[in-house]
């Protein structure tokens, strides 16, 4: 049934208007956000099952036909996509029920959170190059929101510095949609992969580069990622969470879908060119990290470092490459989150997001240093855990290639990723509490903060265990891309 | 705002009621000519700014439908949702559309699934808008008062 297909962008819609309609009633509201949430994953699941049996979901609105349809395509790739934004939604609905850093809750913060999720199912299912540009903009548009609707000072600045760096990215890629539809005449993805190779050799680098430009600010990319950890820190943890797992995520997806998919093969000096950015993304994110005691400013970083390793999976444009940047962009977005909320408990717990300022919970709260350990050390990618499978997946191709120089940076990033986790392991557990008389607060409402935590790191521990399952999917996934 | 311009605010009346005239007229010439929601709603935006600087703003959002921004945009929201949804139960993709000709005695009557997805846009539009432009001159009439009320 093709009606599945629009589900990952009108539910989230049809739950925004919802949630903004009973907006007086925040009870009713969480209840009814929940449910939307809920099922937001259903859809996504029936999808999935549609597509993993090796049938390409289709929608053409308004049953015009193809190429002057807006078509919605699921294939196996943005299946799993909208399953895993769908399942980010289900955890930072949930974890506002919690006292976790959650912030004061503003009637219009639910609508601009489905308003997100909506912007990124559009993005990830649309099958149209202009209609990709419009859900990058509900997206840009509700994240712009999250961050304002606080009005603190902190949050204005932050949302300043967001939407002057991604206006840019936005007008560049406005800019490069217009210039692709100009030299092919089309915007649907199947009629443009027919239309490129008529196009002159020299003009088509330039499209394509500047599309490949606007994708990586949008992806917080080498050397045009400053929007990104200077806005995320400002805002409530959940929404933190959805945001850091999801927005960069589109822009690789952008990508993937771009280079990986649509205009595949692109020149190859594209490639070359993207797996240098990769490297330098890798190597100065981790850095900054390095130098911040703030652990969501260190997570934020570290977002930019890994974003560097998705990205070297499109550069090395193989079978393989692809199925690596799947896998890891999966994989990812549960381990980021879970950071995220899991530093958002360790606020509520001892006060602060400073590490110099905290410490003692191991004394206080053990088995909450396995719950820190799952996630902080899959992103390492400490075997067996998810990141493992993830980075050998990636450097298995890069080996494979002869790109000596790649692999070289991604271990080295991984043992710089490694001391970062140390870091807020050994300041925010290990170390007694700078202050003698702390105790951690005892009228804490966390149960639904628990419950979110530790389901994804169960589904970490899932993907670590059996990676088989997921690794022959993104296999079949990547196998299809660029067949059109 | 102490000052309001006195020709202002009497001119508002009238041009208020024929912007919004015009603004639906072209909402529904848009159903087979250049027109429809989205620039329909934007008409209509401007004649609530209009009423927001002649009469203040707490006065233009009173008058717009429910008395309130929030509540149009969410209507149109659903509203254009919901036009898709017919085509969808014959087994169609959504937003395929439906339309039917009432004949009365000597009218005919189109109806449409278009038109109700055009209306959601129109609402969608201006109570988006409207809302944004009525917080943007709430700020200018707060720092004319002198500070934040």
């Amino acid at each position: 049934m093709s009606a599945l297909a629009t589900a990952p962008a009108i539910v989230p819609l049809a739950a925004a208007a919802l949630v903004t309609a009973v907006r007086s009633r925040p009870r009713l509201q969480q209840a009814l956000a929940m449910a939307a949430s809920v099922a937001l994953l259903g859809c996504a699941l029936a999808l999935l099952a549609q597509v993993a049996a090796g049938e390409t979901v289709v929608v053409a609105f308004g049953g015009w036909p193809s190429p002057m349809a807006i078509e919605f395509v699921v294939d196996r790739t943005a299946a799993a996509l909208v399953l895993i934004t769908a399942l980010m939604g289900v955890a930072a609905v949930l974890f506002l029920a919690s006292d976790a850093d959650v912030g004061d809750r503003h009637p219009l913060l639910l609508p601009l959170l489905f308003g997100v999720l909506a912007g990124a199912g559009g993005a990830f299912v649309t099958g149209d190059l202009f209609n990709l540009y419009v859900w990058f903009e509900v997206m840009l548009i509700c994240a712009l929101g999250l961050l304002a609707i606080g009005a603190r000072v902190d949050q204005l600045d932050a949302s300043f510095k967001y939407l002057a760096l991604n206006l840019l990215g936005t007008l560049l890629l406005l800019f490069a949609v217009a210039a692709v539809y100009g030299v092919t005449g089309h915007l649907n993805f199947t009629a443009l992969a027919g239309a490129a190779p008529a196009v002159a050799p020299g003009l088509w680098l330039a499209v394509l580069t500047l599309l490949m430009v606007a994708f990586l600010v949008k992806a917080g990319a080498f050397p045009v990622y400053a929007w990104l950890p200077a806005s995320y820190h400002t805002l409530p943890a959940p929404v933190l969470a959805l945001i850091a797992g999801l927005l960069t995520k589109v822009g690789i997806y952008a990508l993937l879908r771009t280079l990986g998919d649509v205009f595949s093969p692109a020149p190859a000096v594209l490639y070359e060119v993207l797996g240098w950015v990769a490297a330098a993304t890798m190597l100065f994110g981790v850095l900054g990290a390095a130098y911040h005691w703030d652990m969501r400013r260190i997570l934020a970083f570290h977002i930019i470092s890994q974003v560097g390793y998705i990205l070297l999976g499109i550069a090395l444009a193989s079978v393989a490459g692809y199925a690596a940047t799947l896998f890891y962009t999966l994989h990812h977005i549960v381990v980021k989150a879970n950071l995220f909320l899991i530093a958002a408990i360790i606020w509520r717990l001892t006060g602060s997001y400073d590490l110099r300022r905290i410490g003692g919970l191991y004394v206080t709260r053990p088995w909450m240093t396995l719950l820190l350990l799952i996630p902080a050390l899959s992103l390492v990618g400490i075997p067996p855990l998810s990141g493992f499978w993830a980075k050998l997946l990636l450097l298995q191709e890069a080996i494979g290639q002869g790109r000596v120089v790649w692999t070289v940076v991604a271990l080295v990033v991984s043992v710089l990723t490694l001391y970062s986790m140390m870091k807020i392991w050994m300041e925010a557990f290990w170390k007694r509490h700078p202050d003698a008389e702390w105790q951690p607060p005892a009228d804490t409402q966390l149960a639904p903060a628990w419950a979110v935590t530790v389901g994804l790191a169960g589904v970490t521990v899932w993907i670590s265990l059996y990676p088989q399952a997921l690794l022959v999917y993104v296999q079949a996934a990547a196998a299809t891309l660029g067949g059109r | 705002m102490n000052s309001r311009i006195v020709i202002l605010a009497v001119v508002a009346r009238p041009l208020y009621l024929v912007i919004l005239l015009a603004s639906l007229w072209v909402l529904l010439r848009g159903h087979n000519e250049p027109g429809g929601g989205f620039i329909g709603g934007l008409m209509a935006v401007s004649a609530t700014i209009l009423w927001g600087v002649a009469h203040g703003t707490t006065a233009a959002r009173a008058r717009l439908p429910l008395g309130d921004a929030v509540w149009p945009a969410v209507i149109g929201l659903l509203l254009a949702a919901i036009s898709g949804v017919p085509g969808l139960l014959d087994g169609e993709a959504y937003l395929t559309h439906r339309a039917w000709t009432l004949a009365f005695v000597s009218v005919e009557l189109k109806l449409s699934t278009v038109l109700l997805f055009d209306i959601g846009v129109y609402l969608a539009v201006w109570g988006a808008l409207a809302g944004y432009a009525l917080a943007l001159l709430a700020v200018d009439e707060q720092e004319q008062e002198g500070g934040p009320a």
